[in-house]
């Protein structure tokens, strides 16, 4: 299965990035390329959408941490929207719950920007 | 002889195929619908990581499972046969520190975090032509072996 990946930005500088299908070995590198195509045109405040994510691997974990590590570096965020039990699983296990901000939509997840404003 | 064998090249792409395969088998053992996610998740963790390895130290080299559905279990063995003379890392005993950016991005380690947290019976050993890792799920007993 093909990972689709699509992104845009709101009007208060998020940028969203919409990810469908499965992150794994294979499909990582286009997530990978993503992220740092955006950092690379200064998009450094990221929100990744996974509700449409039917898999994801420690490969895809990797990726997910060298986004995070890349905006850092400016100052930045790559937060994640999840509510699917299965994708948050291995969050947990692997002790990235605490390293990533989890929102249940990309409402709240603006919602919560804003009061950090 | 295992119940299935299969083996591929050492290409990322066949991962998901190798996934498929093995969630497919599981099922029809008897594997409980709630633990496929699971074994689907370790699966895709032995097979990438012996992808990697074998890309590493031996591209030609087909990376080998086998399944076994013996004695109301369901066993996957995943082997590589990419030895550096090194011996295998041990299983972690607890996820990455903090999960801190600087060091959970290691995908072997990472990988094996992630087996180790999600497989309660799972072995990872040394062999001669490289590192075999283990894992079995209970599987439903009127479902073991039918079929």
């Amino acid at each position: 299965m093909d990972l689709k990946v699509n992104d845009y930005t709101t009007d208060d500088g998020l940028t969203v990035i919409n990810v469908e299908g499965e992150i794994d070995v294979y499909t990582a590198p286009k997530l990978r390329e993503k992220l740092i195509d955006l950092v690379n045109k200064g998009k450094f405040h990221l929100l990744v959408d996974m509700e449409k994510v039917e898999f994801l691997d420690s490969t895809g974990l990797g990726v997910l941490v060298g986004g995070l590590k890349r905006v850092r570096a400016h100052d930045g965020s790559l937060e994640l929207v999840c509510t699917q039990e299965r994708i948050l699983k291995i969050f947990r296990i692997t002790g990235l719950t605490k390293v990533f901000g989890i929102h249940d939509s990309i409402q709240e997840a603006q919602e919560k920007r804003k009061g950090q404003k | 002889m295992a119940t299935v064998e299969l083996a591929f090249s050492a290409l990322p792409v066949h991962v998901r195929t190798a996934r498929l395969i093995v969630t497919a088998v599981a099922r029809r053992s008897g594997v409980e619908e709630e633990l496929l996610d699971e074994v689907r998740l370790a699966v895709g963790e032995a097979c990438s990581r012996a992808v990697e390895a074998h890309r590493l130290h031996c591209p030609a080299e087909p990376v080998r499972l086998e399944l076994h559905d013996d004695d109301g279990r369901f066993e996957v063995v995943v082997n590589d046969a990419a030895s550096n003379g090194k011996p295998v890392d041990p299983l972690p005993a607890a996820p990455p520190r903090g999960g801190g950016a600087g060091g959970g991005d290691d995908p072997d380690s990472l990988g094996l975090a992630v087996i180790s947290g999600l497989v309660d019976d799972v072995e990872i050993a040394p062999t001669p032509d490289g590192t075999q890792i283990r894992m079995g799920w209970p599987v439903a007993a009127h479902s073991s072996g039918s079929n």
